[in-house]
């Protein structure tokens, strides 16, 4: 059920492309061209680099998890993308897109979100670089996932929440592509991961791919070899393609993707897109999709707001099926199983995202084994979980939530 | 077979002075049945040519309108199968019917098969909103096998180069989107629609039908002195989702399609 390439335009295999309406077509020429370019302009990159490094704080950490190591039974290496400046690797993507839109003379961005992490990011930069902001989030979402709500607030950013569909990150998406059909003159769509309509997926891989390039360099450092795995969650896809994408052309390297198993591929409850879902076309490109046998989207469910999409990036449908990386899902229970974990090993608590990534650990360590080295994109801190965590280990009050 | 075409339609209503009408609503709405019954009762009143919508769970170009009307066929059951029904008693009573759909769930149908099954339902073509001709390889070639019309859209941001490969790749009409932004009722038709029209009637003889926005007669006529054709769809589903009953529904189908033919032929006005 692949679709052939027709233009060959932005794809990955079968996968990728642009199924969006004529109108976006300038907008996205325009972007694709400016994207090209800056590219190859020494200027934007020195600017890109000053960025990540003098404001979010890069490079990130390469953190010797020794207690969590000994737990899982293989030598874990957190690569602390959750100390990011707005805790999580969404900055990287962010800063890069909204200098382009700055220097495209766009005066206005548009972000989705379903954790908080891409909106919050999105409204630092834009705060930064003086842009008005909207961002819209599923209805479901700001409610478990409103301290980030009132973080994108304080920061000047309209909050939009969305009442359609399942009121997740799938509904906000829509509502932004909406937005932008209409207002694309003046308003740069700054999507949160590597999926949408060529550039989208190839740009924000860029933008975030300084996260492996530094891993890479940095376990050279400490090993004085490559790692045995690279493991990360893939909700849309950015953070692990920004881990693996150094490591692609290392063939001795695995790369692993753990997906939201929700309450197991078989409850049919799940946001696991390459695992449950099959071939198909959503928000602007072709990929995998949860999807009925009509091709209508089916609703995805995951403890994860991060993770709540029923898409993922092209370039991962790519790697999945040439099987240069693995995916596998996780279950919620899997998820926060391990979240606990890494609180009481490490005193880290993860995103409720990145705690799927360290629930894989723990199965590739089993299955690698005591002198196996597994680099983990750890890729947000769990503040914004916090909530929705107490619930879970039943942490609150009869009386009702501390907050 | 492949039943009455929508673009010799437009022709021939263009051939005796006028605009075509062309009218919108989804399949399934509100049910299967009511919704055969509602495309009836646009035809009978004057609609030429009859758009079905396939109803899809993301539709990202509809606004909240239109989107309430797909949420209400799909609850209500909606499958793709209903939706080649639709078309099928639709066209047995002689109008000309195309499909207006999201590009996945012809995708997972299978892109030939779709083309010989809406063929066979007498079916005439595909208007595609989210696909462009460069991403239309397999829909072009199923679409030449089977005879169909394929209606792709231009719109105000369309360089003058994009119009001249898209209208190359259509068959039957050219659908121009008269503004940037989603589906819905406008109070205003569109300033820049003309200069569009104009463009596309510089790359190709093929009719050219204005769409997105149009609620009344007034408007349908000023959009008729330029276009070829006049698409209303967020005004009819309006109709469905303010009616009290189905024989109110009905009613007031039947009454904006006779405001909005008889715009349509004010054209010299
Ligand atoms: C901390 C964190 N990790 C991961 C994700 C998932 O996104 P992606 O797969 O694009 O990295 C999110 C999304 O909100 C997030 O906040």
């Amino acid at each position: 059920m692949t679709s052939p390439a027709s233009s060959g335009i932005g794809r990955f295999g079968p996968y990728g492309g642009r199924y969006v309406p004529e109108a976006l077509i300038a907008a996205l020429d325009e972007l694709a061209a400016a994207y090209e370019k800056a590219r190859g302009d020494e200027d934007f990159q020195r600017e890109f680099r000053r960025l990540l490094t003098e404001y979010a704080g890069r490079p990130s950490l390469l953190y010797d998890a020794r207690r969590l190591s000994a737990e899982l039974g293989a030598r874990i290496l957190l690569k602390r993308e959750d100390l990011n400046h707005t805790g999580a690797h969404k900055i990287n993507n962010v800063l890069g897109q909204v200098l382009l839109a700055h220097r495209m003379g766009k005066r206005r961005v548009i972000a989705e979100t379903g954790a908080g992490q891409h909106g919050v990011a999105t409204a630092t930069a834009a705060a930064l670089f003086g842009l008005e902001c909207v961002v819209y989030m599923g209805a479901v979402d700001t409610e478990r996932q409103a301290l980030n709500v009132a973080r994108m607030r304080l920061l000047g950013a309209q909050v939009v929440p969305v009442h359609t569909g399942s009121k997740t990150l799938k509904d906000a998406l829509n509502e932004a592509f909406r937005d932008w059909v209409a207002t694309v003159d003046t308003t740069h769509y700054v999507i949160g991961t590597v999926a949408g309509p060529h550039p989208f997926p190839e740009m924000v891989r860029d933008f975030a791919a300084p996260i492996g390039v530094e891993a890479r360099a940095q376990c050279l450092d400490l090993l004085g070899r490559l790692p045995d795995a690279v493991i990360a969650c893939v909700g849309g896809g950015s953070n692990a393609l920004g881990i693996f994408t150094a490591f692609v052309p290392d063939t001795s390297v695995r790369l692993y993707g753990f997906e939201a198993g929700g309450e197991g591929l078989d409850s049919g409850r799940h946001a696991a897109t390459l695992t449950g879902g099959s071939p198909g076309v959503l928000l602007g490109a072709h990929s995998y999709v949860l999807q009925d046998e009509d091709g209508q989207t089916r609703e995805s469910h995951t403890i994860s707001a991060g993770l709540d999409y029923p898409g993922v990036g092209p370039e991962h449908a790519y790697l999945h099926d040439t099987g240069r990386a693995v995916y596998r899902p996780i279950t919620d229970a899997g998820a926060m199983a391990a979240f606990e974990l890494l609180c009481r090993t490490e005193g880290i608590i993860p995103a409720i995202e990145s705690a799927h990534a360290i629930a894989g650990a723990r199965e590739v360590a089993g299955e690698l084994g005591p002198d196996a080295v597994l680099l983990v994109c750890l890729s947000g801190r769990g503040d914004k979980d916090v909530a929705t965590a107490a619930k879970w280990f039943g942490l609150l009050d009869e009386s009702g939530p501390i907050t | 077979m492949t039943g009455l075409a929508s673009g010799a339609v437009v022709d021939s209503a263009r051939a005796s002075g006028r605009a075509a009408l062309i009218g919108y609503l989804p399949a399934g709405f509100p049910t299967f049945d009511g919704g055969v019954a509602l495309l009836t009762a646009m035809v009978e009143a004057g609609v030429d040519v009859v758009e079905v919508g396939l109803p899809y769970s993301d539709p990202v170009i509809d606004g909240p309108t239109i989107q309430a009307a797909a949420d209400v066929a799909l609850r209500s059951g909606t499958k793709t199968a209903d939706v080649l029904r639709t078309v099928e008693a639709v066209a047995k009573g002689g109008a000309a019917v195309v499909v207006m759909t999201y590009w996945n769930p012809v995708l997972r149908y299978g892109v030939d098969a779709f083309a010989r099954d809406l063929a066979a339902a007498g079916g005439a073509g595909l208007i595609t909103p989210d696909l462009i001709p460069d991403e239309a390889g397999e829909w072009i070639a199923a679409s030449d096998a089977h005879g169909l019309e394929r209606i792709f859209l231009v719109a105000p941001s369309s360089s003058d180069a994009r119009i001249e490969t898209t209208v190359g790749a259509c068959r039957g009409w050219v659908y121009a989107a008269s503004t940037m932004g989603v589906t819905g009722t406008r109070e205003q038709t569109s300033s820049v629609a003309p200069a569009l029209v104009g463009r596309v009637r510089a790359a190709t003889p093929l009719p050219v039908c204005v769409g997105l926005g149009v609620s009344s007669g007034e408007q349908a006529a000023e959009v008729a002195s330029y276009a070829d054709g006049v698409a209303v769809g967020s005004a009819f589903v309006r109709c469905v989702l303010d009616a009290t009953d189905e024989t109110d529904a009905l009613r007031a189908i039947a009454r904006l399609t006779s405001d909005l033919a008889a715009g349509v032929r004010r054209t010299s006005a």
